[in-house]
């Protein structure tokens, strides 16, 4: 006799409890805590921070640890947090000219005042597995310092706008729109599609980055500048009127120079693609300022052909918590919409059946 | 006892009322997508985020709570669902459709149709009925705007004319009032006729597209179909093995490797009910 399947209330809360014993591991190793997630992993600490919209590297790491490391999973849980805190109002742009450089790089001088700062990157990296590393125990040895060099750093973007090569951006007071608050409508503006491409997910952005640069959309980038250090957030109080520093945060800029033939209205000069991620996170801001550029194909009268160009293509599908809920949930049942295909299939089959015995016996005389 | 630290069903007064607003902009201009400002809710993207968000601005605190999911009330994200609204709520739940004031549900109309004064809130994955022929919204918002619905047509055409049938058997798409075409949801097609002239309001959220629509009571709602092909809803036919029932969806259950399968409702309360009347009857 069927019995139908009952105790979702207990399964659901046994499921939890297995859960949580894997997350835990072997009880004999050592737990994992939040002030290691964040000291010793932390560009997975970034990226769930750029992906989960919200700047707070201890809720990342605990984030990341009751994900059991699924950073997808994580930025959803930081999402899920974000949306419930009150908004006190909009800070003040952040002026990553007054960065403290941490890493800075231009591909397109050789030198340039401020200077080329390597600093903490994989690029030289010879990727060999460091079994040194398996070993615990050892602290890495302190790199030698130099005193830090407090004068501003000029934006390579600003060195060519001045020589009137790069097309300024237009200057803008409004308060940017929120895709968290109002629906993406389009055509978008581009301090929100901005928006939703600092919120996207890296790897999607990577992909289509990479789709421009093999012909889909070709947008011919260089790295103008990469800078990654740590900036002034500066908010105005009502009650004060005037901007106070409320604190600092570290973020990746990237801002890529881009070839433009000119228009009717525009002499041919330098476009920029711009990103920004919270963290270090190079490769997030260098897919997201290379899709930024592609985006603006239609504002610069360039054919609009590829992917990478395509606003609404792009925007509706770069936000990986929005991505991963549509797609798994083909795992919730489907049952009853499987009945109703499989009962039209059966009369499809039916009505087809009369005309096939018949030609097997027309083929058969 | 709710959960302490969040607001009457989870979301802060000001998103109810601005989710609220949306409803009511639905309600006014029945079929049309109310583009709303969906948030991030603890339940993930195609779990039934929009009705979730429907349900939490619309409940209050003496309303009884129904959800269901492929028609029962014991399905894992039903339950998971209800223990939500009673954990952030408070409100009493209720698997009866009949006790219920609200009903929120994914993929099914319960069988005993909903009446004056109770809402039925549908799980919504895909608001936009027109997104396999146009996938740009911003193009299908024209097509709605100026009616123009003749590529849906002629794809039920083609359906017919290859394979003698509309091959449609879920989320068959609706005229609402004779104006806006609609998804229903995913309910199987069976279902479409309960959604014409229905006593109860019918609300429908979509939380990863961004879209509330709504058909008010007693609003004509009419599936697609042409005057000598009419709309042919579908059932498995046979009578359900538990209660009898030759009316209501089935559910195919398989029950070996060897070609044994019975079939049950899809709708737990319905036909637990009509098990419960027998049983009376018999004794």
């Amino acid at each position: 006799m069927y019995v139908a399947v009952k105790g979702g209330e207990s399964a659901i809360a046994n499921a939890h409890a297995w859960l949580a014993e894997l997350r835990r591991g072997d009880a004999g190793v050592p737990e994992l805590s939040l002030a290691q997630i964040e000291e010793q992993l932390g560009l997975a600490v970034d990226r769930v921070m750029a992906e989960g919209s919200c700047c707070d590297r201890g809720l990342a790491a605990l984030a990341i640890k009751q994900a059991r490391g699924d950073l997808i999973e994580a930025a959803f849980l930081l999402r899920a947090y974000r949306t419930t805190l009150p908004r006190f109002g909009a800070t003040a742009p952040l002026d990553t000219g007054r960065m403290r450089i941490r890493r800075r790089v231009s591909a397109t001088y050789k030198d340039l005042p401020g200077g080329q700062v390597l600093g903490p990157t994989f690029d030289y990296t010879h990727r060999l597995l460091d079994f040194a590393l398996a070993a615990e125990g050892g602290a890495a040895d302190a790199p030698p310092q130099l005193p830090a060099d407090a004068a501003p750093v000029p934006r390579v973007t600003e060195l060519l706008a001045r020589e009137g090569l790069m097309q300024r951006e237009a200057a803008c007071e409004d308060e940017p729109g929120d895709l968290t608050r109002e629906p993406l409508a389009f055509p978008a503006s581009r301090p929100v599609r901005l928006q939703n491409l600092a919120r996207g997910d890296e790897g999607f952005l990577l992909g289509l980055a990479y789709s421009t640069q093999r012909g889909y959309g070709n947008t011919h980038p260089f790295v103008g500048e990469i800078r990654h250090g740590v900036v002034a957030v500066e908010f105005t109080p009502p009650e004060l009127g005037f901007p106070i520093e409320i604190g600092e945060i570290a973020v990746t800029e990237c801002q890529m120079v881009n070839q433009f033939k000119g228009s009717r209205t525009e002499p041919p000069q330098f476009t920029r693609g711009y990103g920004l991620a919270f963290g270090h996170g190079e490769r997030k801001a260098m897919a997201m300022a290379m899709v930024d550029r592609a985006l603006r194909a239609k504002e610069l009268g360039e054919d609009t052909t590829a992917p990478a160009q395509d606003e609404e293509f792009v925007l509706y599908h770069s936000d990986n918590v929005e991505a991963t809920g549509f797609v798994e949930h083909l795992k919730l049942p489907h049952y009853v919409d499987f009945q109703s295909e499989l009962e039209n299939v059966r009369a499809m089959r039916r009505d087809a059946a009369p005309a096939d015995e018949d030609e097997e016996r027309a083929a058969a005389e | 006892m709710t959960e302490r630290g969040y607001n009457f069903a989870y979301l802060d007064e000001a998103t109810k009322r601005m989710i609220r607003r949306a409803i009511l902009k639905a309600v006014a201009i029945p079929g049309h997508q109310i583009p709303f400002g969906a948030r991030e809710m603890p339940l993930p993207y195609g779990w039934g985020t929009g009705g979730i968000q429907v349900t939490a601005s619309i409940l209050g605190p003496r309303d009884v709570l129904k959800v269901i999911d492929q028609g029962a009330d014991d399905t894992t994200n039903a339950v998971s669902i209800r223990r939500f609204f009673r954990r952030v709520a408070g409100v009493e739940t209720t698997e009866r459709t009949a006790e219920a004031t609200v009903i929120q549900t994914r993929h099914r109309i319960p069988e005993r149709v909903p009446v004056e004064g109770q809402i039925i809130v549908y799980q919504v994955p895909q608001p936009e009925p027109l997104y396999k022929l146009e996938p740009r919204r911003a193009e299908t918002r024209r097509m709605h705007a100026l009616a123009d619905y003749g590529l849906m047509h002629v794809r039920l055409y083609e359906d017919i004319a290859r394979l003698g049938r509309v091959a449609t058997a879920y989320d068959y798409p609706v005229m609402v009032d004779g104006r806006y075409l609609m998804a229903p949801s995913p309910i199987p097609a069976f279902d479409n006729p309960k959604m014409d002239r229905m006593p109860a309001l019918q609300l429908f959220g979509a939380g990863r597209e961004k879209r509330i629509y709504a058909v008010p009571p007693y609003t004509p709602v009419r599936s697609l179909d042409f005057e000598d092909h009419p709309f042919r809803p579908i059932r498995a036919p046979h009578a359900c093995a538990l209660c009898g029932s030759s009316e209501s969806y089935l559910d195919e259950v398989v029950t070996d490797d060897k070609g044994g399968r019975m079939f049950v409702c899809s709708d737990t309360d319905y036909c637990a009910s009509r098990r419960d009347v027998a049983q009376e009857a018999a004794e």
